[in-house]
């Protein structure tokens, strides 16, 4: 006879150093069989909205900055995107150019973070060292380029505030010179180490139905075994001129759409970044950068919804213009929000100790949940 | 203080002021509570990792308020999460510091004016020692900040109470 | 692939009234106005119909179109009375990669919606962030709580453009 057992629940978070933040999960146990995960989120509710409603187009460009932290410059690279639509602006070339290579040294910057905060949280730190020593080259590029390391401020309707400083492109070559040999070091300490693969191979299932429906996007639903990013399927800015691959989950080490997937996907994802920045501080052109921008931003009344491809999947603004120089709203359609809420499917018949290895691998981040 | 400034060659008997013992003690092993709030976080991160090493200052994240001396209030509190940081807070023995780290920590930042659901300021929960000013602090602030809280620790006195 | 006009007159022959109108007086994203009441079954249909398998709901948003009446009440604080408060669906086929854009109005006193949880499940956290800024009320939604502020907040709908912020919240002063 099996011995019966009461269900237990057990609260993770808000202060919990694997959380990512300031996340709470109610975790509902058979012993140590999870049954449920209720995520409360909110605790970092900014009212990213209602100051948006506040301002005017061009300052709600630091509160886009805030929202996604690890990611600042893709969010104003895809609030500036939807400005221009709906303004119908053209802009130069070069800012083109320069949003790009700063969108994917953020990528690369972002994924840093989460590889090495993942490794941290099963149990591997030197990784997260390894990962935050590459970062830091990365954030003194931003540095000498606009002035700040993480809010950057930078990418503005119509252009970018300053040009890029003179040492850039050289400071940049090296960095991916070196950057290289750094990717395979991790790979060798972390990807394809014997205990990191044992934690999460065939942990964390999603397949891929499951995510389409759940709305899950970016690294995620390429690591469930579909191509779909952003940047290739509803193209935008100059990612057309560029040869780069779209990396796949494959089910290296265990079923597709495992943990283990979904983190070497942004490894992965690194590669083809480092491909498109040295496509791009090769062919960039002259020009000026700030020639395309208005000098009073009042777009027309009309409403848009406008996406790109953040780290951490679909990054969506809706705008709602009622002619004045406010917007009259301003909805963001956050990557992390809906993935988020996959988790309880995720997490149901794993252990206790899986529910911080599938947290890791969705990669979070609870600025841009809550916002 | 001098304590360990000359060298020893014989005998071992050190004579000092049990004051100066315990804030030297003090204030060179403060443990933060591992507990990030938001972009600050980041920076609060990046001050313990590989370029600014946290750790030569004796500052260790701790998982459980019970053995951490320091809590370093990094981002936004909301008032959701308020009565969480309060909690955090008494759940922490003495003696216990309070790092209020960023603009949204000190006064609300650029949320103080709309931020329904911002608390403007985290001394309208919790006794604060040290402010970092910035958005974010670079990582040079918050070591700075950190000397001052153990400059502040350093001229304590167990027998007077300081403010 | 088809047009928002052509799925917009797939959806007329099907549903009739439910389906009110194709806005595109507006330069930029053409919508189609539908029954609040209805638009779950609309949704439904557009998920498995085998031309269209709108698949994914990108984003889900409550607008308040704040077209009432501005009216000062006794303390002098403005209210708005009447008018709308609306609910966007962008809609998209991963397969057919085509995609459109719903829109119902419900009136602001008695705002209520019909819940689309049962076409995409990516609905259930966008429409309990709705209720929560809005107040929109969606009927069969299966957990409608708030989900951003705190569970016992009862100061109001923060989104709406004539909400007021309280003095104190569990004795913290709230304002500067």
């Amino acid at each position: 006879m099996a011995l019966k057992t009461e269900e237990m629940v057990l609260n993770m978070g808000p202060q919990h150093p694997s959380t990512h933040g300031v996340l709470r999960l109610e975790l509902q146990l058979e012993g140590e069989i999870i049954i449920d995960v209720i995520p409360h989120i909110g605790y970092l509710h900014r009212c990213f909205e209602k100051h948006a409603e506040a301002m005017t187009y061009p300052q709600v460009i630091p509160y886009t900055d805030r929202m996604d932290y690890l990611a600042s410059m893709y969010n104003e690279f895809g609030y500036a995107l939807a400005m221009e639509r709906l303004m119908k602006i053209e802009i130069p070339e070069r800012v083109e150019y320069i949003r790009v290579i700063m969108g994917e040294l953020q990528r690369i910057a972002s994924h840093l973070v989460a590889l090495g905060t993942y490794g941290a949280d099963i149990g591997a730190f030197t990784p997260f060292l390894f990962c935050f020593r590459d970062r830091e080259r990365i954030l003194h590029l931003f540095e000498i380029t606009c002035g700040a390391r993480l809010l950057y401020n930078y990418i503005w309707i119509g252009g970018v505030s300053h040009d890029l400083h003179p040492d850039f492109i050289r400071l940049t070559r090296e960095f991916i010179k070196d950057f290289r040999p750094n990717l395979k070091e991790l790979n060798d300490l972390l990807s394809y180490n014997r205990i990191f693969i044992e934690r999460t191979a065939n942990v964390g299932v999603l397949p891929l139905d499951t995510a389409i429906n759940y709305g899950v996007t970016g690294p995620n639903l390429r690591a469930s075994g579909m191509k779909w990013d952003l940047r290739k399927d509803d193209p935008y800015s100059v990612y057309h001129k560029f040869d780069y691959e779209i990396p796949v989950g494959s089910g290296e080490k265990g079923k597709t759409g495992d943990c283990w997937d979904r983190y070497f996907i942004r490894v992965r994802e690194m590669e083809e970044s480092i491909k498109i920045i040295e496509q791009a501080i090769e062919t960039i052109p002259d020009g000026d950068v700030s020639s395309a921008i208005p000098k009073r931003i009042k777009p027309p009344e009309g409403q848009i919804y406008t996406r790109v491809e953040n780290p951490r999947g679909e990054l969506g603004y809706f705008i709602i213009s009622d002619g004045s120089v406010n917007p009259a709203r301003v909805k963001v359609r956050a990557p992390s929000f809906v993935t988020m809420q996959v988790l309880p499917e995720l997490c149901k018949g794993f252990m206790v100790a899986d529910v911080v290895a599938i947290l890791g691998s969705i990669d979070i981040v609870l600025g841009e949940i809550d916002r | 203080m001098g304590l360990l400034d000359q060298e020893f060659t014989e005998g071992n008997i050190v004579i000092a002021k049990t004051e100066d013992l315990f804030n030297w003690a003090r204030l060179s092993s403060l443990w933060q509570v591992g507990f990030g709030l938001a972009c600050c976080a980041i920076e609060m991160m990046a001050t313990s990792a590989s370029h600014y090493d946290f750790d030569r200052f004796g500052v260790i994240p701790r998982p459980s308020p019970r053995q951490s001396d320091v809590i370093i209030i990094s981002g936004t509190v909301t008032l959701k999460m308020a009565i969480r940081v309060k909690r955090l807070y008494e759940q922490m023995p003495d003696p216990k510091y309070v790092i209020s780290m960023g603009s949204c920590a000190n006064c609300g930042g650029p949320y103080w004016e709309h931020g329904y659901h911002v608390l403007k300021g985290v001394d309208r929960v919790i006794p604060v020692d040290v402010y970092v000013p910035g958005c974010p602090p670079r990582p040079e602030a918050l070591l700075e900040g950190l000397l001052k809280l153990q400059e502040k620790i350093r001229n304590e006195s167990i027998v007077k109470k300081s403010a | 692939m088809k047009t928002a006009e052509e799925i917009f007159n797939l959806l007329k022959a099907k549903f009739g009234d439910s389906i009110i109108e194709l806005k595109s007086d507006k330069p930029i994203d053409l919508f189609i106005l539908v029954n609040p009441l209805e638009v779950d079954k609309i949704c439904l249909y557009l998920r498995e119909e085998k031309d269209l398998q709108f698949d994914s709901l990108m984003n889900l948003s409550g607008v308040d179109d704040a077209n009432g009446e501005k009216v000062k009440d006794e303390k002098g604080l403005e209210t708005i009375q009447g008018g709308t408060l609306s609910v966007y669906y962008h809609l998209e086929s991963t397969s057919l990669k085509h995609k459109l854009t719903l829109k119902v109005s419900t009136s602001r006193e008695k705002p209520e919606v019909v819940t689309v949880t049962e076409s995409w499940k990516s609905a259930d956290w966008h429409e309990r962030e709705a209720y929560d800024m809005y107040g929109i009320i969606f009927i069969n939604h299966p957990d409608l709580r708030r989900i951003l502020m705190p569970y016992d907040w009862e100061f109001g709908y923060p989104l709406r453009k004539d909400y007021k912020n309280p003095e104190f919240y569990q004795g913290m002063k709230v304002p500067y």
